[in-house]
């Protein structure tokens, strides 16, 4: 690589959506290179757990058979916790334990090394070790390149694709953000933790390759956010996820509030005699369509969550498949404009369209709402307590005393967890216009 | 979790560091912050208040993961770069 040399398309970071976009553009005959700042590809990268990969059918037909999996998800539970209590909304199907499967437990590191030795495959040079410091751009603004922190520093392309995750910098110095706003993000703090196959299976009520994916709500210490629980083969994955803006009002430090996770009745059974094995952190865009970028400028596109394509609408927790669905499609637009012999904004039009045109922006654009919603005060503080306390009152047995109807409760239970009446229908509603 | 733990905590993960420092934080300018977001927001607990009011910041053990720069209130104070190619936090199991 010297400072003159070109190649069609640069794809900054190994992540999901970098290796999608290097598989498609590679295959089409492009020349591509793939950067990687770690020393292998998802050497970076930690998420909260689940992975859907049918999005990789069109890519990597029965990628099952191939892909570096944990686990099957074949049980999904969403729990409400107070400090006493949890409910839990718990669901199993057989059918997601066998192919075409439905969402997997998986070690980035591996998978996202193993995805991007497709894009290798294909053709495309993977460059590991290697941190982009910044964009080439000529007289007019467009992209021409990337600056690298290697001894040959400078590579030029005719498209440059941003995967470069949740920091973009990238995208940040075209130009592509507004503004960046702490309110827009949440951290993600995880515990990986050891335990025997058998033990796991047995706590979890799982045989073989089937997994479990745990959502909780109300489990971290007044600041807004969520925990979650998953199974790996042999170790058990325990996090949470803080909005950072409130973090410093709080006082509470993230391990704090793992800590206090780890000790609530409902999950110290499960994770009792579990060994730390890594402890992870990474940022996540949390705000949806508030907060995407302009998708494209003149010589790059961005994808994944360097687009802020992350789906955070509470009972859908997804990021991984956006990330491989927009990588796909901005290889499709960079095959496009070279081409054509148009790379400008307008020449790779085509991404954007792409993006609207499927779940990507889709399901963006329906739960628009959702986050917004799922981290309100209300849901978060509030609510908890107040289902948890209704069902408590519908289930315990108060002899010599009658039962009370439901609508006594209900009502009575609002009033005590203080939630006006107008603010419940409100969010329902909300709640119902995104979900419905 | 006591402070021991999290020490153990944190040396599950693995970093190759790189001798010289990818974030830079300018004590001075801390010396003026109040709300410190960085202290209680760092997921790897780098930034330490110091006796003369100051902020450290230890960068050994970072996750790259930005928060301290999102948070931060002070503008200058924190110069956040991402470490040399191969260098900083590896994760593995994850």
């Amino acid at each position: 690589m010297t400072d003159n040399e070109s190649v069609d398309v640069i794809v900054v970071g190994g992540g999901p959506a970098g290796s999608c976009a290097a598989i498609v553009a590679a295959r089409a005959g492009l020349s591509v290179v793939l950067l990687e700042r770690g020393p292998f590809p998802g050497s970076k990268n930690m998420y909260g757990g689940v992975v859907y990969p049918r999005i990789l059918d069109e890519l990597i037909p029965n990628w099952w058979d191939e892909a570096p999996i944990q686990r099957w998800v074949t049980r999904r539970s969403t729990m409400v916790l107070t400090d006493t209590q949890a409910l839990t909304v718990d669901f199993r199907t057989q059918a997601w334990g066998k192919a075409p499967y439905n969402g997997a437990t998986a070690y980035r590191p591996d998978f996202d090394n193993w995805l991007a030795r497709y894009a290798v495959a294909a053709g495309a040079q993977l460059l590991t070790s290697t941190t982009v410091i910044g964009l080439l751009r000529d007289a007019s603004g467009a992209v021409i390149g990337v600056n690298t922190d290697r001894p040959d520093g400078k590579l030029r392309a005719r498209v440059v694709i941003a995967a470069d995750g949740v920091n973009s910098f990238l995208a940040k110095e075209a130009g592509l953000y507004k503004h960046t706003d702490a309110k827009h993000f949440t951290l993600g703090v995880k515990e990986t933790l050891a335990l025997p196959k058998e033990v796991i299976d047995e706590r979890f009520g799982v045989r073989g390759r089937e997994g479990v994916d745990i959502e909780i709500v109300g489990c971290t210490g007044g600041v807004n956010g969520g925990g979650f629980v998953y199974t790996n083969l042999d170790t058990v994955a325990v996090g949470v996820v803080l909005k950072t803006s409130k973090l410093a009002a709080q006082s509470l430090r993230p391990e704090q509030i793992i800590a206090t996770l780890k000790t609530h009745p409902a999950i110290a059974a499960l994770i009792e005699g579990g060994e730390t094995k890594e402890y992870s952190a990474h940022l996540i865009p949390e705000a949806g369509l508030t907060m995407m970028p302009k998708m494209t400028t003149d010589g790059m596109l961005v994808a994944g969550d360097a687009a802020a394509l992350c789906l955070a609408a509470g009972i859908w927790l997804e990021g991984v498949n956006f990330a491989m669905a927009s990588g796909m499609y901005a290889g499709e637009a960079a095959i496009e404009a070279v081409k054509a012999g148009d790379v400008s904004a307008q020449g790779l039009a085509g991404y954007q369209h792409r993006l609207s045109e499927t779940f990507v922006l889709k399901d963006h654009r329906k739960l628009r709402r959702a986050p917004e919603l799922v981290l309100s005060d209300r849901v978060q503080h509030l609510y908890p307590q107040m289902v948890a306390n209704v069902v408590e009152r519908m289930f315990r047995v108060d002899n010599p005393q009658p039962k009370p109807g439901m609508r006594r409760i209900l009502r009575e239970e609002r009033k005590r967890a203080g939630v006006r009446r107008r603010d419940l229908v409100r969010d329902a509603l909300t709640g119902f216009r995104s979900y419905g | 979790m006591t402070d021991s733990n999290f020490i153990e905590t944190m040396d599950s993960a693995e970093f190759r560091v790189h001798p010289d420092a990818h974030i830079v934080v300018d004590g001075a300018i801390c010396a003026d912050c109040t709300t410190r977001e960085c202290v209680v927001a760092c997921p790897a607990n780098l930034f330490v208040p110091t006796a003369d009011g100051g902020v450290v910041f230890n960068y050994e053990q970072c996750f790259e993961c930005g928060t301290c720069y999102l948070v931060c209130t002070q503008a200058g104070a924190i110069t956040w770069n991402y470490p040399m190619g191969g260098f900083g936090v590896v994760f593995h199991r994850t």
